[in-house]
């Protein structure tokens, strides 16, 4: 079936609106006396609205975002930086590997964020424990690309780039490192959507800033319409980091096929 | 030894070591055991500089083990090898390969999977960019500096390739079925390239290929190899047809058709062996 981009778009509107719509009636029309959806645990859209307008128009806002861009970068950048490092030391170093495997395994099994209360132990209630929590996340998923990079380089690319004269050093610099590089990058979306995650739980479990901690403190008070509020502006946050990650993938995995016609 | 022989493989023998006997992989040396695969016996085949020589035989005949020898990316466990009379340890530096399978690096554009051989051998980059330029256009692709490897068809990637290999000038070139995977009429044009360009230099070629017209039509020299396991040289027939030649027109002279025959006859023997073995 065929249809125009501007009737997806009307129909994608529409969706919105009849969702908008139905929220609106059951939080502020009684049905024979009754609301479906009381104000007190929904909230109505105008109010979050509203609420939103508001927010956007102290500068307290912008504090809590900044603060959990910063964290989500940081664990992004650090747990990224490390999951390349001992990716690779493990791909090049079979014995380090096969010593560490169990490990490395019971580690990624481990749910994270029983360790957030343990980083706020060892961190404090700042930036770092979040930090961390974020880093966890990241550095398995970038660890484990990165192996796999490293591992499944073609042997007759390996073999050319040899015959071409190159070293190690070189062969590391020419091949391994873009090959690496590749599967670090197929998996940003989820490793960038992870180490917000992590920025997040973290705020949300103890903090004194953030957006997971304006959610947070907004239902400690049965302020619903701040909880709600708090998740649309998370949620048009995660849109545009997507949307940077997307455009810093068209532009570094332009030589592979497949980038056009992958999604998010 | 005299100097004018690029390659020389001496009797030599290439076992692929099973996991777990002795040493592992292809490089040690000592008699096969339970499990290792002898791929090739005694072979032994000289290529003297500016000869052009192609290996013909059946599939998985070991043809291409025989190329890797000759490049150092395999070790022989009997026999030596030595290029331009000097023993052979380590990568043969002095040669070019071009293998059958997609080899350029997919992350670098036409232009810089050309200049890389010129980079890593320490020429500045502006240089080895130009040079690029002009083996880029020496294989008929100027102005697909800019594309990348998945951009290209795949010719034009074996084009890429051959480019590559070239620009480093090398004095010996090997080739392993390079031009494989090409359908029938690209397969006939990169003849004619490879022909013109290796007129100009005259480098010493090990081409191998499974097509006996196609080894023919560019070679001085047409070896042909039995089948596997324990394959070895047994026919070795000088191909006299006048040069220039055209890779396509040749195969139209009647010299062509005699040469065919004769070489057939011993070929057809080895690839009937070798279907029987894999479908027994």
């Amino acid at each position: 079936m065929t249809f125009s981009k501007r009737t997806l778009l009307a129909l994608q509107i529409l969706v919105a609106v009849v969702a908008l719509g139905i929220w609106h009636v059951g939080s502020s029309v009684p049905i024979f006396g009754v609301y479906f959806l009381p104000k007190f645990f929904f909230s109505t859209p105008w109010d979050v609205a509203a609420r939103i307008v508001k927010l956007f128009s102290g500068t307290l806002i912008w504090k809590h975002l900044g603060i959990t861009l910063t964290e989500t970068l940081l664990a992004f950048v650090i747990g990224a930086g490390g999951g390349v490092l001992i990716g690779f030391w493990f791909a090049r170093r079979p014995l380090i590997n096969a010593v560490f495997d169990p490990y490395v395994k019971m580690a990624n099994a481990l749910p994270r964020v029983v360790l957030a209360p343990i980083f706020m132990l060892w961190l404090g209630l700042g930036i770092w424990s979040k930090v961390a929590l974020g880093v966890t996340l990241v550095f398995f998923i970038v660890f484990f690309n990165v192996y796999q990079g490293v591992k499944e380089v073609s042997q007759t690319v390996l073999a050319n780039a040899r015959m071409l004269g190159m070293t190690e050093k070189q062969l590391f610099r020419h091949v391994y490192w873009p090959s690496a590089l590749s599967w670090m990058f197929s998996s940003l979306h989820t490793s960038v959507g992870f180490a917000l995650v992590g920025a997040v739980v973290g705020e949300y479990l103890g903090s004194a800033a953030g957006l997971g901690y304006m959610i947070h403190e907004a239902e400690g008070v049965f302020d619903t319409t701040g909880v709600f509020a708090g998740m649309v502006i998370l949620a048009a946050f995660v849109l545009v980091v997507d949307g940077v990650v997307t455009a810093i993938e068209r532009r570094l995995l332009v030589w592979r096929p497949d980038t056009a016609g992958r999604n998010g | 030894m005299p100097p004018d022989i690029a390659v020389s493989l001496e009797q030599i023998d290439i076992i692929y070591r099973a996991q777990g006997n002795a040493g592992g992989g292809a490089r040690d040396s000592g008699p096969a055991q339970a499990g290792d695969y002898h791929a090739v016996s005694q072979a032994t085949l000289v290529v003297h500089a500016g000869e052009f020589v192609s290996i013909v035989g059946p599939t998985g005949c070991g043809k291409s083990t025989l190329l890797n020898a000759a490049a150092g990316l395999l070790r022989p466990a009997n026999g030596s090898v030595s290029i331009f009379g000097v023993p052979l340890a380590g990568l043969n530096a002095q040669a070019g390969y071009l293998f059958q399978q997609d080899a350029l690096m997919p992350w670098k554009t036409a232009l810089d999977n050309v200049a890389i051989g010129l980079e890593v051998a320490g020429i500045d980059v502006a240089t080895a960019r130009d040079k690029a330029e002009h083996w880029l256009a020496q294989v008929g692709l100027q102005g697909f500096g800019a594309r990348y490897p998945h951009q290209l068809s795949g010719g034009q990637r074996k084009r890429v390739g051959l480019a590559q290999v070239l620009i480093r000038n090398p004095d010996i070139l090997l080739m392993d079925e390079p031009f494989g995977p090409l359908d029938a009429q690209t397969r006939q044009i990169m003849g004619n390239l490879l022909l013109g360009l290796w007129a100009q230099e005259r480098k010493a070629v090990l081409f191998v290929t499974h097509d006996l017209e196609e080894a023919i039509a560019l070679s001085d020299r047409v070896v042909i190899m039995s089948s596997g396991p324990k394959a070895t040289i047994i026919g070795d027939y000088p191909i006299g047809l006048a040069r220039p030649r055209d890779a396509m027109d040749v195969r139209l002279d009647p010299g062509f058709h005699a040469i065919h025959k004769a070489i057939w006859e011993q070929l057809r023997g080895e690839v009937m062996k070798a279907y029987q073995g894999v479908s027994a």
